[in-house]
């Protein structure tokens, strides 16, 4: 696409963007106030956040669809921040806190160029769940009480949790109309969160749920106003504050406490929490964009720190990509970065123009929205998910979850990544396998054929999953992959979700990416994310779990209307028959495709004895054939490797197909009888179509392509050239 | 090129000792040349007898070998060795440890591979009956002794009867001097890496232009990649039998601690490596 075309196409997007852009600032605004309250900062703060989050990251980023401003996952940090560093005084703890952001930010920009955009990628994602979950919790332990009206409730997580019940108690008992009414507002705009989906109703949906709670609470103001005898039964301090003038009573950020410790763990926590969040956000938008565009993280990353400095320095919070207004912003056929940027402009003018209509929003009504986003965070739904990937994931999961909710989020996520290492550890019963090959270069890239090739060693986890990332990454999507894990002796969980990205991506945009070698692997459930361990030979794989190569084999066998056996039930006895295994020994054959006649399947075999012993995974195809047949090897003219063991075998030229003599080896004994069953429809069959070696023993045919297992596609491409061969032979 | 008209072999009685003479008297009857035995430590009758016991058990020698019997500290009797007789083939016997893929280079054939004054084949899987070589990958590195290297690699291929060759082009990540950062620059990079490709290709044709490899299959293979590391994976996947490397220009102790080139391939041999000096 040219550049002016692409000004073109932006321009002509523009109105689009206009109507997603407002739409998000619909959501944005809500929650910008929520979040802010929740993180113990002023209101405005959140909506200062996405302002700038929107103008200068929709000018500098890189990605394209995404929106950004205040994140959920940094309310339990800044509230920490603030309590911690306010000693207290939770005004003060604020300007500590901003310097603590301006800070944070500077780190990201740094981060941007040093290009470790990626910092996320070295935790392990369970780790990661069970973070986000403590989040949630926290959120929702402090906000339910503020949904319910009392607006006192302090403490730890644990206690604020305890504390429930009393608060439901607290609230049908109290004879305070403010706390009453503040309540019935939240509990109200809880429903209105937990059911607005459920609702099918068009002119209902134009609205999202977060601005029908905002509208109906100021509705409610103006009926108590202008309608009812009765006073507004909510006193002011359940309201929202927002300042006077809000364009000139910037907060400024107090960088006093720049060198303690409190301050210094402050600083690394937002950054965190907050380079996490939004490559998570980013990452997860991609997949959403309907262009198919890629993002520019560290590009992005920069921008995000920049929009943070200034954030930081107007009184405003992190600025961070957040996933669940991106997601509006697509659905809302947003396509490109002005939408964010019209969604901050939305936001000034409802600030400027709403600001009297904002100080009548109950507290309680904002509690409600985000004790549903802590309620999603946390969900129950989550933890299932986790626990069918695997018991271990289960355990880091809730290791992380405990830790971060009764220490702090930085130790929680540290102890996550302990914890997984350890499991890891006595999983393979093996330390040196990881402190050895820890810092070693493990990923093999080359182009082959057209095709890339990846393979993998020692072990792939969470500590070294950048390296094949940054290899990955570098391959056009459009293209054919192939990604064998064979030599790897260990594949963890997070490294298994990637791929299952990565293989969805290079669907979406039109290539193929494949990963082999698995099918040897011990796993611990049948989730296809699982982690993988590499199991010796003797030990048998559990029955019934079939990898997703072998899966997609049951559909290939199921296409062709033929059977198919992950294990090996029936022998294919006359294998060892054919020259090629004269000097290599037949371990084990699976995943047969078979119909009784031709059979495709996955063979092991070693070459050599004892020390000099190779094993070897490779795929074929095995034609049975009712007449006598004489001995041959066919090849590719040049590749004399599988060859050699034949002595006494000649080349054979075929008379009136000098091409075919020329493109392929075929040797054999018996001279006369091979030129007879090299009719000119073979000849002309095996001209048209890709080499394979083949060979023949007294019934049967063995077809093979290259030495190693073959993916889906090229298991496609055999079986089509097995079949149509055998047609033509007998 | 290569010529290897005397090849030392180090005699320790070890449980290998039988496999790894069998293949070095093999080795000198293919080159035709003159192997030289050394024995660091006592001469005794137990470990001569034990010795010619094994020599009438193998091969014949072209040219009968020649032991020498020294004491002193291992490395450096060998090394002593290869410079007063003009060796030109220094070969060693790797360990293998662990699971059954891995090989590692013991600690003195490491100090030996370092610092030897010719050249170096490590066999990490000597055996008594000749395994025969198929597939034998050579290093096409941009640089001065690449040329004699692969020269050596066709000259071998011919002596081994091996008929299948790859060179392999590494070529460092850093030359690409493009970073993927998002879909434009990830097509800057691609059109790149193909320019790249085909400019190394040119260079490692025009030293083929020298050599005459009919009768062999001939790859040329390029790797965007970690030198030292990527061709060894390579040879690896692709089950080579030999791989053919330059010597390292010079080893520092910042080299071990930080491993590269050749060092990733000492710590973890894919296959049998012949380092040529």
């Amino acid at each position: 696409m040219g550049k002016v075309n692409s000004y073109k196409v932006f321009a002509r997007d523009i109105p689009k963007n206009i109507f997603s852009g407002f739409v998000v600032s619909l959501i944005a605004l809500p929650l910008g106030l929520g979040l802010a309250l929740a993180s113990g900062a002023p209101p405005i703060s959140g909506v200062i956040a996405a302002i700038i989050g929107g103008i200068v990251t929709s000018i500098l980023g890189g990605s394209n669809v995404t929106i950004t401003g205040p994140g959920n996952g940094l309310v339990v940090v800044v509230l920490a921040a603030i309590t911690t560093l306010g000693n207290g005084d939770m005004q003060q703890g604020f300007l500590y806190t901003l310097a603590a952001v301006v800070v944070s930010g500077i780190i990201m920009i740094i981060l941007g160029f040093l290009r470790l955009g990626s910092l996320g990628d070295f935790f392990p994602s369970s780790a990661i769940q069970g973070m986000l979950a403590a989040i949630g919790i926290g959120i929702f332990a402090k906000q339910i009480h503020v949904m319910l009206g009392n607006l006192d409730a302090k403490g730890s997580i644990i206690e604020l949790i305890m504390n429930i019940p009393e608060g439901i108690k607290y609230y049908f008992t109290t004879d305070n109309t403010s706390v009453f009414y503040a309540g019935s507002v939240g509990i109200i705009s809880f429903l209105i969160m937990v059911f607005y989906s459920k609702i099918r109703n068009r002119y209902f949906q134009l609205i999202p749920a977060p601005m029908w709670i905002v509208v109906l609470s100021v509705g409610m103001h103006y009926y108590y106003q202008y309608f009812s005898d009765a006073a507004y039964p909510i006193e002011k301090a359940f309201l929202i504050n927002l300042p006077n003038d809000v364009l000139s009573n910037f907060a400024f950020p107090d960088f006093s406490k720049a060198l303690e410790l409190d301050f210094i763990s402050a600083v690394i926590g937002i950054t965190l929490i907050a380079s996490i969040e939004s490559l998570l956000s980013i990452k997860a938008v991609d997949k959403l964009d309907p262009l198919k565009r890629r993002s520019n993280l560290d590009k992005d990353i920069r921008a995000l720190g920049l929009a943070t400095v200034i954030s930081g320095f107007l009184g405003g919070l992190n600025v961070v990509t957040v996933i669940a207004r991106s997601s509006v912003n697509v659905n809302n056929n947003g396509t490109n970065r002005s939408a964010n940027f019209f969604h901050a402009g939305f936001l000034v003018v409802f600030i400027l123009l709403f600001a009297t209509e904002l100080r009548k929003i109950p507290l309680a009504a904002l509690a409600a929205i985000l004790v549903y986003t802590g309620y999603k965070l946390a969900s129950p739904e989550n933890i299932r998910k986790v626990f069918k990937i695997g018991n271990e994931q289960l355990l880091i999961f809730l290791i992380t979850l405990i830790t971060t909710i009764a220490t702090s989020l930085i130790t929680g996520i540290l102890v996550g990544i302990i914890s997984t290492f350890i499991i890891h550890v006595s999983i393979n019963k093996d330390i040196m396998l990881f402190v050895r090959n820890l810092l070693k270069p493990n990923v093999l890239m080359f182009k082959e054929d057209g095709k890339y090739f990846v393979s993998v060693d020692n072990f792939s986890s969470f500590l070294n999953y950048t390296k094949l990332k940054s290899k990955l990454n570098q391959i056009p999507e459009n293209e054919d992959v192939i990604i064998d894990f064979s030599l790897c002796d260990f594949v963890d969980h997070s490294v298994m979700e990637n791929m299952n990205n990565y293989v969805e991506t290079f669907k979406r945009k039109g290539g193929h990416l494949e990963i082999i070698g698995l099918d040897n692997y011990s796993t611990r459930s049948e989730h296809p994310f699982a982690l993988r361990k590499n199991i010796p030979d003797f030990i048998k794989p559990k029955e019934g779990v079939l990898t997703k190569r072998q899966k997609s084999l049951q559909k290939i066998g199921a296409e062709l209307n033929l059977n198919y056996l992950p294990d090996q039930k029936e022998e294919i006895t006359e294998l060892p028959t054919f020259g090629y295994f004269k000097a290599r020994q037949i371990i084990k054959i699976s995943n047969i495709i078979s119909n009784g006649q031709c059979s495709l399947f996955d063979i092991e075999f070693s070459e050599g004895e004892m020390i000099a012993k190779q094993i070897i995974r490779a795929s074929m195809f095995y034609i049975k054939i009712d007449k006598e047949i004489p001995k041959f090897t066919l090849d590719k003219e040049g590749v004399f490797e599988t060859i050699y063991h034949f002595t006494g075998f000649k080349d054979i030229s075929i008379e009136n197909h000098p091409d075919f003599s020329k493109r392929f080896y075929l040797s054999g004994k018996n001279q006369v009888k091979i030129k007879e069953l090299f009719t000119d429809e073979l000849v002309l069959f095996f001209e048209s179509n890709p080499y394979y070696h083949i060979e023949s023993s007294d019934h049967g045919l063995l077809i093979l392509g290259k030495e190693r297992l073959a993916g889906v596609k090229e298991i496609k491409a055999l079986a089509d050239f097995g079949f149509r061969l055998q047609k033509i032979i007998s | 090129m290569q010529v290897f008209k005397k090849i030392l072999i180090g005699i320790a009685f070890s449980p290998n000792l039988k496999a790894n003479l069998f293949e070095a008297i093999r080795i000198s009857n293919m080159f035709d040349a003159e192997l030289v035995g050394v024995h660091v430590g006592d001469k005794t009758e137990d470990k001569e007898e034990k010795l010619q016991l094994l020599l009438d058990e193998a091969p014949k020698l072209k040219t009968p070998i020649q032991t020498i019997w020294q004491k002193g500290k291992p490395v450096h009797v060998i090394q002593d060795t290869c410079i007063k007789n003009n060796i030109d083939l220094l070969i060693l016997g790797a360990l293998q440890k662990e699971n059954f893929y891995k090989y590692y280079v013991g600690s003195i054939a490491r100090e030996l591979t370092r610092n030897a004054s010719c050249s170096v084949l490590l066999l990490i899987k000597p055996s008594i009956i000749r395994v025969p070589c198929k597939h034998i990958v050579v290093n096409g590195l941009k640089d001065e002794k690449t040329k004699d290297t692969i020269k050596t690699a066709f000259k071998i291929s011919n002596l081994l009867d091996c008929k299948r060759v790859t060179i392999v082009e590494e070529i460092s990540q850093a030359e690409l001097d493009i970073k993927v950062s998002d879909d434009a620059s990830l097509r800057k990079a691609t059109i790149a890496k193909e320019r790249i490709k085909r400019r190394e290709d040119i260079r490692v044709e025009k030293i083929l232009q020298e050599i005459d490899c009919k009768d062999t299959t001939l790859k040329i293979q390029s790797i965007f990649g970690k030198r030292g590391y990527s061709i060894g994976h390579y040879a690896k996947v692709k089950r080579a039998d030999l791989l053919i490397m330059n010597a390292p220009s010079k080893t520092r102790l910042i080299d071990r601690i930080f491993p590269h080139d050749i060092e990733y391939i000492l710590s973890e041999l894919p296959t049998d490596l012949l380092i040529v000096k």
